[in-house]
This record gives structure tokens, sequence and C-alpha cells, in this order.
């Protein structure tokens, strides 16, 4: 009982020293976002004296025979409710693109404010959720062991969710660094390095007590992302506040060097967060849902160290033709095209899964979005490279190819792959039969691919079509084409992107209601996705007498 | 020479060959004679019986 109240008081505590820091802040988001840390701080403390005087439950010890899924069971919600959200702010972004008035004269609701929104909404509110929802799922199952203590596990959602919250109000309010995809400022970034910490230790300690002998290869890539996001973190953010009490900062690193340290953080992002985190999801979901064991176990390895090797010195690619030292310029583009390869070794690994069993794919449409993620894993990581060779970059660099890129992999890898997971889980979780509804599985992944071809051909010829024309000289030796010029060109790109997101939204829309109802636990009545043949009007005797015709080819054979 | 130089000479040089060599000793592991039968038993392993759920 002393733990109990101990604990809730240092809650409280805290909550105090926010409301202080709110009272005596020197600007106005500041003491927002200590008003929202409070409120979270009395919210744990609260929960916390709430347990006083409940019957005790079974001990810990009485339950190491069951995995803690409580925290992932939240974390797939949450997984789904910010992939809305995200979505939707997408779709709000591309729409201020295509019809500037949709900026509505305010500073909250500018495309400035807002992108930063929908890229963390994206990558660490949904993406961010999969990975430790889903890292916590596997890392139990493949070490046949209960997560080491739930307490912290929840600790880690909670935190982690607060961390989301601060950060999305920050940039409506204009609280922002600066720096790609680590926008939040310095005391965002310490309240995120604590989560993470406490993150790192249960998945850590999950492994060290695991029954099973061999660390299976998803939670190396699990813990590569984890180790990795947490060193680029500490690194990136290095930065001095100019008040304790204030939300502006300064980072540690200047010109080149600092923007050397921006893109070896924001292309270490995509290589650790995005792609390693979610092979992770890869290697685990896509054996399991296709029942086969991995193609190659070797060659996973093989993956997983060229992977770690090589990523870490990809980002210069991001610098071509800058002040950066030429020498690491190209450091950054030869690695990023050798990075093809173990990239497509994973993907042939991923499909190669498959072999003997392709048939799948027309059957199970949870396979179908794994091996179409598969597939813009490979495409995306063929196309990288090619985009980091500096003459390709010279047309392609600040232009919409870069973000048709960065989509085929959002949308097509990413956004997939979790989205084979979550309908891998949901009905495991909930100990429901099956999915509500495979067919609407099926209608997810139609929308969903429709979506993505859309946005990334419209965003790809806008690309190359805004490169040419910013290069395009006249006989007179000055630019054929004003900036403005460039822009009213890619108008038609711009709207066709924009139905391209609101397809992928639509299939967003199937999912929620899938995974709400197979909560709900309903099962949708509905024919199979396939059967073996079967006519009742032939499964009768013949009559009497009336001999079957032989087959001849038959005949011809005997 | 200056900080950077140092740094910058030894990265391309001794970093580079003991990078190397972690790298060649690490995939080149996966390759012993002796891994085939481990690795066949660690892609099984996710097959077995798992029918515990929620405590």
């Amino acid at each position: 009982m002393d733990d109990i109240v101990t604990r809730s008081g240092a809650w409280a505590l805290l909550a105090f020293i926010c409301i202080f820091a709110a009272a005596t802040a020197v600007d106005h988001a500041f003491s927002v976002h200590m008003v929202i840390s409070a409120l979270a701080a009395l919210a744990a403390a609260a929960y916390t004296m709430n347990q006083l005087g409940k019957p005790e439950g079974p001990s810990e010890a009485a339950l190491q025979s069951h995995y803690y899924d409580d925290v992932i069971r939240w974390g797939l919600i949450a997984t789904v409710f910010w992939g809305i959200v995200g979505f939707l702010v997408g779709i709000v972004i591309a729409s201020q693109l295509t019809f500037p008035l949709l900026n509505l004269h305010s500073e909250f609701t500018t495309f400035g404010r807002l992108r930063p929104l929908h890229t963390s909404a994206v990558i660490f509110a949904f993406g961010g959720n999969a990975l430790i929802a889903t890292s916590f799922y596997v890392v139990q199952r493949t070490c046949r062991a209960r997560l080491l203590a739930p307490g912290l596990a929840r600790f880690v959602f909670w935190g982690y969710q607060l961390f989301i919250i601060l950060a999305a109000t920050g940039y409506v309010m204009g609280v922002t660094e600066g720096r790609e995809y680590a926008e939040p400022e310095w005391y965002v970034d310490i309240w995120l390095t604590i989560v993470w910490v406490a993150y790192l230790a249960v998945f850590v300690g999950t492994i060290v007590k695991r029954a099973e002998p061999h660390i299976y290869v998803a939670n190396w890539f699990y813990l590569g992302f984890i180790i990795t996001v947490a060193m680029l973190h500490l690194v990136n953010n290095i930065s001095l506040p100019v008040s304790l009490v204030g939300s502006k900062s300064y980072a540690a690193f200047a010109g080149v060097q600092d923007a050397l340290t921006q893109w070896w953080y924001g292309h270490n992002a995509v290589g650790f967060f995005l792609t390693a985190g979610f092979l992770g999801m890869m290697y685990y979901f896509v054996p399991k849902q296709a029942e086969r064991p991995i193609y190659s176990y070797r060659l996973s390895i093989v993956h997983f160290w060229s992977l770690i090797f090589l990523y870490i010195w990809a980002g210069p690619h991001h610098l071509h033709y800058t002040a950066l030292p030429d020498w690491a310029q190209t450091l950054g583009m030869v690695f990023s095209v050798m990075l093809w390869m173990p990239s497509w070794g994973g993907m042939i690994n991923g499909l190669m899964t498959l072999n003997g069993a392709w048939d799948k794919i027309r059957t199970d449409p949870i396979i179908r979005m794994m091996v179409f993620a598969l597939a813009f894993y490979g495409m995306s990581t063929f196309e990288g490279p090619m985009m980091s060779i500096k003459s390709v970059n010279s047309l392609s660099h600040y232009t919409n190819w870069t973000i048709g890129h960065v989509h085929s992999g959002a949308l097509g890898w990413n956004g997939m792959i979790t989205f084979g997971a979550i309908y891998y889980m949901a009905p495991r979780l909930w100990g429901r039969e099956r999915l509500y509804s495979l067919r609407m599985v099926n209608w997810h992944f139609w929308c969903a691919t429709l979506g993505i071809v859309l946005y990334a051909s419209s965003m790809w010829v806008a690309g190359i079509t805004q490169g040419l024309m910013w290069r395009e000289y006249g006989d007179d030796g000055y630019l054929v084409y004003s900036f403005a010029e460039v822009v009213a060109a890619l108008h038609p790109y711009y709207l066709i992107r924009t139905v391209g997101g609101l397809l992928y939204f639509t299939g967003a829309i199937f999912m929620v209601w899938n995974v709400w109802m197979t909560i709900r636990g309903r099962l949708r009545a509905e024919a199979p996705l396939s059967d073996a043949a079967y006519d009742p009007a032939k499964d009768h005797p013949l009559p009497q007498g009336q001999q079957r015709a032989a087959n001849p080819a038959m005949l011809a054979a005997e | 020479m200056s900080a950077y130089d140092t740094l910058r000479h030894f990265a391309d040089s001794w970093a580079l060959v003991l990078m190397t060599i972690a790298f060649v000793v690490l995939t080149g592991w996966a390759f012993l004679p002796g891994r085939r039968e481990r690795n066949d038993r660690a892609a099984h392993s996710i097959f077995e019986q798992e029918d515990k759920i929620d405590g």
C-alpha cells in the first residue's frame, strides 16, 4: 500500500511541477504544453491511487504462463486511430496544395504547420504505435515468455501517446525545431527519450528471460530499430533551450555540420524506423500468415547485417550539390546504391516464402496485402538508390518525384504490411474465430492499391515535369519558366494525388469498420473467398443401364 | 594535421578495415557448415503451439 501511495504522490508532484512551469512560462505554447502534461500526470496519479483497496489480482508469478496482451490491444486500436488522423491530415494538405484557398487564412491551418502534423502522425503515431504493439506481440511469441514488467509496458504506451499529443499540438501552435521528422522541441525530446529507454528495457528484458534458446530474426530487426532510433534521436536533438520554461531551443550544430546531422538522422529514420522495424513485422507475420517458414533463414541474417552496416552511411545523398564535401556526397551515393542488394535480398526472401503456395495470393487477401507490401518494398528500394545517383538527383531533387518515392514506400510498404499485421492480430488478440469480414479486407486492398497507383504515378510525372521545367534554358541564356509557371503546371497532378489519397483513406475506413466489428465479436455472413468446386446437380448415381461413355483419351492411353 | 584530417584518414583506413572484417565475420557466420540445421530449426520455431492468449 505504501508503494501505491508513494507512486501516486510522485505523479502528483510531477503534475505540480508542470503547473508551476505553466505559470512561469515565457511563451504561451509552453504553458499549454505544461498544462497538458500536468493533466496527464494527474491522470496517472489518480489511476495509481485507484489501485488502493482493489482486490489483489493473480500475482505476476501466476501469470507467467500467459502473454501480456492488454497493451498490444490498446496499441492496435491506437494504430488504427492515428492512421485515420494521419491520412486525413494528408488529404487536407494535398487539397491545400491543389487549392491554396483551403489554408483558410488562419495561422493554425496553414500548410506549413499541418505538414509536419501529417508526417509525424503517419510515421510516429501510426507507424510508431504499430511498431511498439507488434514488437511486444512478436517478442513474447518468439521468446515464449511473458512481457517483462507489464507496468513499464503500460507506461511506454501512454507515455508515447503523450509524446504524440505534445508534438501534434506543438506543430499547430508553431512550436518546431525545424528539423525534418524531428520537429518536436527540447522538452518533448527529453520525454521521448525517457519513454524510449523504458521501451528498450521492456523489449530487452523479455528477450533475456526467453524460454526459446534462439532469438528469432524478427527480434534482431526490432532491436536494431529501437537502439538505432535512440542513438539518432539523442545526437540529432542536441540543443540548448533559450529558457527552461520556454519552448524555443537552438541546435548545437551549425551550417553544413547541422545539415549533415539532420540528414544522417532523417535518412536513418527511414532506414531504421520505417525499414528495419517494419522488416521485423515482415519476418514474423508473413511466415505466420502463409503458414510456411521464411524462405531462407540464412538470407535473413545476411539481410540484417548488410542493412545495419550500409544504411547508416546513406544520409549524405540528401545533400548532393550542397556545401557538403564532395567525398561525403559520393560516399552517400555509393552506399545507397549498395543498399539495393540487401533490400532486394530481403524482398526475395519474403516473396519466396510463398514458394509452393502462390495460390494464397488469390485466396487470402491478407497474404495479398503482405505480398503487395513486399513488392512495394522492392520498388521503392530500387527507386531510392537510383535517385541517390548524383545525375538523377540533379533532376529529381526538390521535386515531387521525391514525394512520390516516399509515398510509394510509406503507403505501399509500411502501410500495407501494417494493415496485414493488424488483420492478423485482431482476431487473435480478442479471441475471435476470425476477422469480421475477409471480403472487406479485399475491398481495403483494392482501394489502397488504386490510391497508391494514382499517388505514385501522378507525383512521378509531376516531379519530372518540375525538374525539366526548372532546368530549361532558352537561346538567350535565361531560364524559360518562372517558378509560378511551374507551380501552375502541377495543378492537375496535385488533383490526381488528392484523389489517390482519398482512395487510400476509403480503404482505411473499411479497416476501421472491420476491426471494430471483430472486437465486438461479430462475424459477417459472407461466402468464403474460395472453395473446392462442387456441383450438386451432378452429385447422384447414374440410372441403371445408362453407361457413361468412356473417355476416348483414356482409351487411347490404355 | 587538424583533428578533421586525422579522423578522416582514420575513418577511411583502419576503421574501414575493421568494419569490413566485422561485416564479413558476422555474415560469414551464417554460412558455417553446422548452421544449416540450426537455421532450419530457428525458421520453424515460430510455428510451435501458441494457444495462450492474455492473462
